[in-house]
């Protein structure tokens, strides 16, 4: 039988968890799903949005924010991180800061059959690089973001959150 | 053509207290010109992502004059960094990009389209305040001090001499330098920026 996702992340709880860590800056390629969330980081006066021209870009700048001691996350699409991997080897995992990423976790469903191959190689990329990962799906996973950022302050690594269903709770 | 060293030389006098990204073969060179060592910086390198890192800095730091030192074949490698760049306009940031024509480390074969291309052009037209092209010394020099007074992102396109490397890789003698690490804990130390 097959089992739906019941409910959804909203991008407020997203929004609150950014703040509640003291995100400063966003990195992030929208992709056609996080049109909404865009808009309302967009809103918040204590986060500056940075839209980047293609993935890669994203890790180098959350570098040089980071440098400059700020706070930075990364957003972007599971494509998107795949095709950054060299950008996450020398501008993340050998810089030794910590920086949470957030990844839309496209083709990702609850069926079991998985038909697009960007779902098929996220997590086997993630294993490749020794990235720890943990999977929100609703608000009430919303807590494990900050779970992510206290291990990625304690590991001075990268830690990705997997948005299962590609924001769909964004799209409204 | 203009050599590196003759580059640094003059861009010295004028640095004043920025902050200096370093790439590249021909900016290699650098370290034997600043008199500034815990303000240059080693951010590293990932295809052509140091521009990037560069624009994190200076969006980060809005009140430090942020200056990069770029590769034309790092450049190629991202070309897109110039739009997200220009989207941001970074007041801060001034753009340097040293074109050999050439990928100089792995000897000398050149870039695509190496002599026709215009950087700079491409920089002003993806909306850079402002972008200036040299291949005379004495041109640049009369420049440099309206360019680090200029409102950024300000993009400079200088054509050098390339420093072709033949060498293996075990063979090359490099000469000391901090690591990224010491880099960066140097700079933050000097701006007073928490490590943790």
């Amino acid at each position: 039988m097959v089992t739906q996702q019941a409910a959804v992340l909203s991008p407020e709880a997203m929004v609150e968890e950014f703040q509640k860590n003291g995100v400063t800056h966003v990195v992030t390629i929208p992709d056609s799903e996080t049109n909404y969330l865009y808009e309302l980081m967009k809103e918040q006066p204590w986060l500056d949005v940075v839209p980047a021209s293609r993935e890669g870009e994203t890790f180098a700048i959350a570098l040089g924010l980071l440098v400059a001691g700020q706070t930075p996350v990364v957003l972007i699409q599971n494509t998107g991180m795949m095709e950054s991997g060299d950008s996450i080897r020398g501008m993340v995992l050998d810089a030794g800061f910590p920086l949470v990423m957030v990844v839309g976790y496209r083709g990702w469903n609850r069926h079991g059959v998985i038909t697009d191959s960007a779902a098929r190689y996220t997590e086997p990329f993630l294993n490749a690089f020794r990235i720890n990962y943990y999977l929100v799906e609703q608000d009430a996973d919303s807590t494990r973001i900050s779970t992510a950022f206290e291990e990625a302050r304690a590991t001075k690594r990268p830690v990705a959150i997997l948005v299962g269903d590609e924001y769909h709770g964004f799209n409204r | 053509m203009i050599h590196a060293e003759d580059v640094f030389r003059v861009f010295q006098e004028h640095r004043g207290d920025a902050i200096v990204i370093p790439t590249g073969t021909s900016g290699r060179r650098w370290g034997e010109f600043s008199n500034n060592e815990n303000r240059d910086l080693n951010l590293g390198g990932a295809m052509g992502q140091t521009t990037s890192a560069a624009l994190g800095l200076a969006l980060g730091l809005p009140d430090e004059k942020v200056v990069l030192f770029d590769s034309e074949g790092a450049l190629l490698m991202n070309m897109g960094i110039l739009a997200t760049i220009a989207g941001k306009k970074p007041e801060n940031f001034c753009h340097i990009l040293l074109d050999n024509e050439c990928y100089a480390t792995t000897g000398g074969q050149p870039v695509p389209n190496a002599q026709e291309i215009n950087y700079a052009g491409v920089a002003k037209e993806s909306g850079y305040s402002s972008a200036y092209s040299f291949d005379d010394l004495e041109e640049f020099a009369t420049n440099v001090e309206e360019i680090m007074q200029a409102t950024g992102p300000v993009f400079v396109a200088i054509k050098v001499v390339p420093q072709i490397e033949n060498e293996p890789i075990g063979m090359r003698v490099r000469p000391p330098t901090r690591s990224r690490a010491e880099t960066i804990r140097d700079l933050q130390s000097e701006l007073g920026i928490s490590a943790d």
